[in-house]
């Protein structure tokens, strides 16, 4: 399998996510230029996390409408896998391929440490290979990492199984809505998280449990 | 043409830069603020102010958390 991720100016863990990818078996990753609309045939998309174009009007708002964006959301709808972590996360917002939205932490500041998530939804093709109820230990580094949406839309999102993720109970790092730290699209191919995986691959950095999401991925990819 | 976009974090949505702004102000000596909201003023020269709304609703605010006002400058 071939991951590609994405690389806009001001993207700065895109590094990592390639390092990531390249521990699962059997996998490699490449970077893509947010400048090429060309996705040279990668088998799934990570969108990283930074401050793509300087996150300058709204976070995720400008790198929306990059060249290579424009085909990740062809992709999408042809069912690639897309990935999308904190900013990652917010440019999929933004693109209208995740529900929902980002807004600053209720706390107010930058908050960067270990969190731990509950899979409420471990199903093909991002957290097969964790447990429905498993905590996960990955860490969080955000200042724009609320999730929001209308009540309604949280509502189906929770009915139609689209919350994956919830930071565990008292928890929640950055006041998002019914403790929500990872939701996917309706048709299960787009993911997004603000927490980050790539952090979380190496029991150097005291957990590996990001890299479920990574493996998850190959394997619903076969 | 010269035109100014008024965005506003929309109504019931907590603002926090709004609310540490709320909370600064009596530390100067300013009593009696309340409900202190922070959005962005953009400001531009248009030749064709009908695009403004496309505008607005495609990137200068994300409608699902910002109301945004047009404000058109004669002259």
């Amino acid at each position: 399998m071939r991951f590609g991720v994405i690389r806009f100016p001001g993207s700065c863990d895109e590094v990592d996510a390639v390092l990531a990818c390249e521990r699962v078996p059997g996998a490699s990753a490449q970077l893509l230029w947010h400048g090429d609309a060309e996705l040279h045939g990668v088998d799934a998309v990570v969108v990283p996390g930074g401050f793509s174009y300087g996150d300058y009007l709204r976070v995720g708002a400008i790198a929306r409408f990059s060249p290579v964006m424009e085909s990740v959301i062809r992709f999408s709808r042809e069912g690639g896998l897309v990935l999308g972590i904190c900013n990652g996360f917010q440019v999929l917002c933004e693109a209208g391929l995740l529900p929902g939205a980002l807004l600053p932490n209720v706390e107010r500041r930058f908050i960067c440490r270990q969190v731990d998530l509950e899979v409420v939804q471990a199903t093909m093709p991002f957290t097969a290979d964790c447990a429905a109820g498993e905590l996960l230990s990955i860490p969080v580094k955000h200042t724009t990492g609320r999730y929001y949406a209308p009540a309604d839309v949280l509502e189906s999102l929770d009915a139609d199984g689209q919350i994956v993720l919830r930071y565990a109970r008292d928890a929640n790092p950055n006041g998002s809505s019914d403790d929500i730290a990872g939701v996917r699209n309706a048709a299960g191919n787009v993911f997004g998280l603000m927490p980050h995986p790539e952090h979380a691959v190496d029991p150097l950095t005291g957990s590996v449990d990001g890299l479920k999401i990574f493996t998850s991925m190959a394997h619903a990819h076969g | 043409m010269h035109a100014r976009v008024l965005v506003r974090p929309k109504a019931g949505i907590l603002d926090p830069q709004g609310v540490a702004v709320e909370r600064a102000l009596p530390a100067l000596g300013f009593e009696g603020v309340a409900n202190v909201r922070v959005g962005r003023l953009i400001e531009l020269e248009i030749e064709d102010p009908s695009q403004l709304e496309s505008m607005c609703e495609k990137l200068l605010a994300n409608p699902l958390i910002e109301d945004y006002e047009i404000l058109e400058d004669a002259g």
